[in-house]
């Protein structure tokens, strides 16, 4: 059927009014979305603060880490915390009880966090506490592995986390949320003995079937948390966040 | 499903589009899709259909241009497509490859109707097509 007039006449073509100009644009759907996240790395550079988002389906142990790295850093670095969920402020209220500053986000039905609530959420939440600058803000993602990824916030880093107790093929079921990862971390690995169907192997293997080189490391934050390498590979990165970074360097994060 | 929100801003620039150019209404609007940007085709049109009611976009419509996923080899140079979720060199196996196609989420053209003046629009959009937002200090 002819799509401009409904008949059925086939082959047969209306001439494109004379008023009618077609505009080529080509330029990134998302870029109200981008326009704010660029405003919102601007501004984290000049707070001189490292933002990673931290990204993974509901219950993979976000908060809980959180929790223990704060606990393994200490007085090392000052972190502070933006949570995003669709209700409560439960996260948040956790952390705080914790000692850490955090700043919960809200979105309703809304399955991610976009640009323009990062925006929002800093004018409520100063990079500064008492004076002292913040180090390295985490932003706690909506759990969910699909849509978040399609949203840049201005985070300097994306990490993932796959937890022991979903399947070990998530980076092949989930391939846009693995490849936007700059980290996967393996989470609840102190289960791994009483598991009998996640395999390190298999989850590795199934990362790197998306084409990139991702660093994967191994975490438990339970009774006996195991945070080290996570630690070591964030004061890394946050070291090397302290230098001044050349402009490929900060585009290649924000492609990532 | 974000397909809605990724749909509003769609129609948030192409509706800027249409008052910069003074035109009455959008007819088709093209965007380019890769399978690997993480967005669904099949809801993004029907979120489409919802969306489009407005001003400018009433009579819209949504066409889709899908692109595939295109990998090249670090290893040996060779280009071949390949599945999303399986991004390997077909010619020596490796997986170390660069992404040469497949992650595009581009608004690519619009058909604008009812522009006053006869002389066509620029063929490109500068970057006052954007929705300017006016710098924000955060105090």
């Amino acid at each position: 059927m002819c799509e401009t007039c409904g008949c059925s006449i086939p082959g047969h073509e209306h001439p494109e009014p004379a008023d009618t100009h077609t505009v080529e644009v080509l330029k990134g759907l998302m870029s109200s979305n981008d326009h704010a996240a660029a405003h919102n790395r601007e501004h984290f550079d000049r707070s001189g603060v490292l933002v990673v988002n931290l990204m993974s389906s509901p219950g993979a142990g976000k908060t809980r880490l959180l929790e223990q790295t704060a606990a393994a850093l200490g007085d090392r670095l000052n972190i502070a915390v933006i949570e995003g969920d669709l209700e409560t402020e439960n996260d948040a209220e956790r952390l705080r009880r914790g000692g850490i500053r955090a700043h919960q986000i809200t979105t309703g039905s809304a399955c991610h966090l976009d640009a323009h609530l990062i925006h929002q959420a800093l004018h409520e939440f100063p990079l500064a506490d008492q004076g002292k600058p913040v180090d390295v803000l985490f932003i706690e993602n909506v759990g969910n592995l699909v849509c978040p990824a399609a949203f840049d916030l201005g985070q300097h880093l994306n990490v993932v986390l796959l937890s022991t107790t979903e399947g070990d093929d998530k980076p092949a079921k989930y391939p846009v949320m693995f490849r936007a990862a700059d980290l996967v971390m393996l989470s609840k690995c102190d289960l791994l003995p009483l598991l009998d169907d996640f395999s390190v192997d298999r989850a590795r293997s199934s990362l790197e079937g998306l084409g990139r080189q991702t660093p994967v490391i191994q975490t438990a934050a339970g009774r006996q948390p195991d945070v080290g390498a996570w630690i070591e590979w964030l004061e890394a990165r946050r070291a090397e966040h302290s230098v001044p970074r050349g402009k490929e360097q900060v585009a290649a994060t924000q492609t990532a | 499903m974000h397909e809605m929100a990724v749909c509003n801003e769609l129609l948030d620039q192409v509706r800027a589009n249409a008052m910069q150019h003074g035109a009455r209404s959008v007819g088709a609007i093209t965007v380019r899709i890769g399978a690997l940007s993480g967005v669904e085709p099949d809801l993004l049109e029907r979120a489409f259909t919802i969306a489009r009611a407005g001003d400018y976009t009433d009579n819209a419509s949504l066409v889709i241009e899908p692109v595939a996923v295109r990998v090249r080899c670090r290893t040996c140079g060779n280009e071949n497509d390949a599945a999303a979720n399986r991004l390997l060199c077909e010619a020596c196996g490796g997986y170390a490859v660069d992404l040469v196609g497949g992650d595009e989420l581009l608004l690519a053209s619009i058909e604008l109707h009812g522009i006053p003046d006869s002389e066509p629009p620029a063929r490109h959009q500068n970057a006052k097509g954007q929705i300017s937002e006016g710098e924000d200090s955060y105090v």
